[in-house]
């Protein structure tokens, strides 16, 4: 490749970052703001986008202040909740996905047919239905009531990460091994285990993902009790009836949204291979 | 989609067909058990939790049933579907949601095959460009929602400031971006764009790594010049990807919820069908309606799968072919 290319791919690069990052900048410099300096163009500078002083008000409103009831327990319910489903989801996904990739059995296509098929839900389909049934069943605004979906929303995603993930593993190893004299658990431990373990954690993080980011079952299936962060956002009220909440939902999405980037920024490489290898294979 | 049958287990597979003429060894039979114990569990769990509400959503919808008024709940056949596919709001939520799906799948496809291109091909700052792009996919969609809603807003935003600039002051710095169906509109496709082209670039990248290096390098050495390359070479060779991508996206965009949800609550003729769905269930109570217009929804989103899978001939459960 010549110089010009390269600088001129270069070149072309620093657009597409900047379109990527100035959304998330302004998310930050917004949540920096006071709640005069919001509106008031004087107290910000390039064009009302970063505030001249930093104010730290918002952080302590939603973490010590009015919104502390809100917003806390929302953090935990999203926590609690999206490990929870990710955990038993990957779990049973990873259980499916050894019997696609290693066992002859006859619906081995019906499951993976199945799974997309649940994948192409509209989750809001399932949200009347669910709804009216958790009222019946008392899960309507539990925790249970939100893992119980968010296990159905990435368990087909697992399934298909990890069945295609389990397929590149070199299963006449574990034979070899068993050959050698390890018992088919040794073999299991020290062969298949260590070459499984990359892939099984590449789809628990992009499991945890979408459990994170849903909106739809936890604004639709919780009222107050166990509320996720993303519905609980969308609840926000000021300080007073009169103010607007801008500062604190954005002081609340950054929290929110700090250990998924450094997830993210750690596993770059990971996520994207899962994501590829799980969609595309010729 | 991988292909299932890999080249191991097609080999494994053709020697079973052989075994099962001759009856069922003892072992064929453990392994088939042995698939079972560890699949069903997963597949019991996804029936449960998906096609038993769309099937209860299927009963639902046949009667006229308001949860404040269960007493009232009777049977009506297809009137809620009758009453839906008559009413204008039905109609109008479908066009929004259509045009949301093309314009931002459009976008998508060209922006990410662009932004996959330059990923593949960028030397210097390549791990960087390719974690930053990466970001978007990680925000929650709420969060960049709320970001894309407060930018072009007229108090607290930055948008009409920086238009402002670069206009020259031609542009009116107290414009309302959602004071309108297409202004609003132009915002939630935007929003919907940023947050899901690194999805779409991902997939396309994987895509143009298949690519035969030493076809296009052929092509150039025959003096084709780079548009035809792409076009002889390139975009047939990662067929695969484009469709694998275009699907996958186009399903997601026809159940928009969140996005406009935050921007507009469905304010200016915005609402998606999803989101109708969501206010004639619990808003209103209104189960029956809210479940007949679930599976309105849900026949929409197999007619779009359908329709894409035979017009690409993939078969997502066997690698795109």
């Amino acid at each position: 490749m010549n110089g010009r290319t390269k600088w001129g791919l270069a070149g072309v690069s620093v657009p597409i970052m900047l379109w990527t990052l100035i959304p998330i900048l302004w998310i930050v410099a917004t949540s920096l703001k006071s709640t005069a300096a919001l509106a008031d163009q004087q107290q910000n500078v390039f064009g009302n986008f970063w505030p001249k002083s930093i104010s730290w008000d918002n952080y302590s409103l939603i973490f010590t202040g009015g919104a502390k009831d809100l917003f806390v327990p929302a953090l935990w319910h999203s926590v609690v909740v999206c490990i929870v489903a990710t955990f038993i989801s990957v779990i049973l996904a990873t259980f499916c996905a050894y019997a696609i990739a290693r066992l002859d059995f006859p619906g081995k296509k019906a499951i993976l047919v199945t799974a997309l098929t649940v994948s192409f839900f509209p989750v809001i389909a399932m949200v009347t239905p669910l709804f009216n049934l958790w009222r019946m069943l008392h899960l309507f605004d539990t925790l249970p009531g939100l893992i119980i979906p968010y296990i159905t929303l990435t368990l087909p995603l697992s399934i298909w990460i990890l069945s295609a993930f389990f397929q590149q593993i070199p299963w006449e190893m574990e034979q070899a091994a068993q050959v050698d004299g390890a018992s088919s658990w040794q073999a299991f431990v020290k062969v298949v285990a260590p070459l499984a373990a990359p892939g099984v954690f590449t789809t628990a993080i992009i499991a945890f993902f979408t459990a994170w980011n849903d909106f739809v079952f936890s604004s639709n299936l919780t009222a107050a009790r166990a509320q996720t962060v993303p519905a609980a956002l969308n609840s926000f009220t000021g300080a007073s009836q009169f103010t607007q909440p801008t500062g604190a939902i954005c002081a609340a999405a950054v929290v929110v949204t700090i250990p998924v980037v450094i997830l993210v920024l750690l596993f770059q490489r990971r996520i994207v291979a899962g994501l590829t290898s799980g969609a595309v294979k010729g | 989609m991988s292909t299932v049958a890999d080249t191991t287990t097609g080999e494994r597979s053709t020697a079973r067909r052989s075994e099962k003429k001759a009856g069922l060894s003892d072992r064929t039979r453990g392994e088939r058990r042995l698939g079972w114990k560890l699949a069903g569990p997963a597949f019991v769990v996804m029936l449960l939790v998906t096609f038993y509400p769309i099937v209860y959503a299927l009963y639902l919808s046949l009667f006229n049933y308001r949860l404040t008024d269960p007493a009232a709940r009777r049977f009506v056949w297809f009137q809620n579907y009758i009453t839906s596919l008559s009413d204008p709001l039905f109609w109008k939520a479908t066009g929004i949601t259509a045009l949301i799906t093309i314009v931002t799948l459009v976008v998508e496809l060209v922006f990410g095959m662009a932004i996959a291109m330059v990923m593949n091909k960028i030397v210097l700052p390549r791990r960087t460009l390719r974690t930053v792009v990466l970001i978007p996919y990680s925000i929650i969609t709420v969060v960049s929602a709320f970001s894309w809603l407060y930018a072009f807003k007229f108090d607290t935003g930055f948008v009409n400031h920086w238009l402002h600039f670069i206009s020259f002051g031609a542009f009116d710095p107290s414009y309302n971006w959602f004071g309108g169906t297409w202004s609003s509109l132009t915002i939630v496709c935007l929003s919907e764009i940023w947050k899901t082209t690194p999805f779409m670039s991902l997939l396309l990248l994987a895509g143009l790594a298949q690519v035969d290096q030493s076809m296009e390098e052929a092509a150039e050495v025959d003096g084709a010049s780079w548009w035809q390359r792409q076009i002889k070479v390139v975009f047939p060779s990662m067929k695969g990807a484009i469709m694998v991508a275009v699907v996958f996206r186009a399903l997601d965009a026809f159940r928009i919820y969140d996005n406009p949800f935050v921007m507009t609550g469905g304010a200016n003729n915005t609402n998606s069908l999803s989101m109708l769905v969501g206010q004639t269930t619990v808003n209103q109570t209104e189960i029956g309606m809210g479940s007949a217009l679930a599976v309105l929804l849900f026949i929409f989103v197999l007619i779009i799968a359908a329709g894409l899978v035979r017009l690409f001939k993939v078969d997502l459960t066997g690698g795109a072919k």
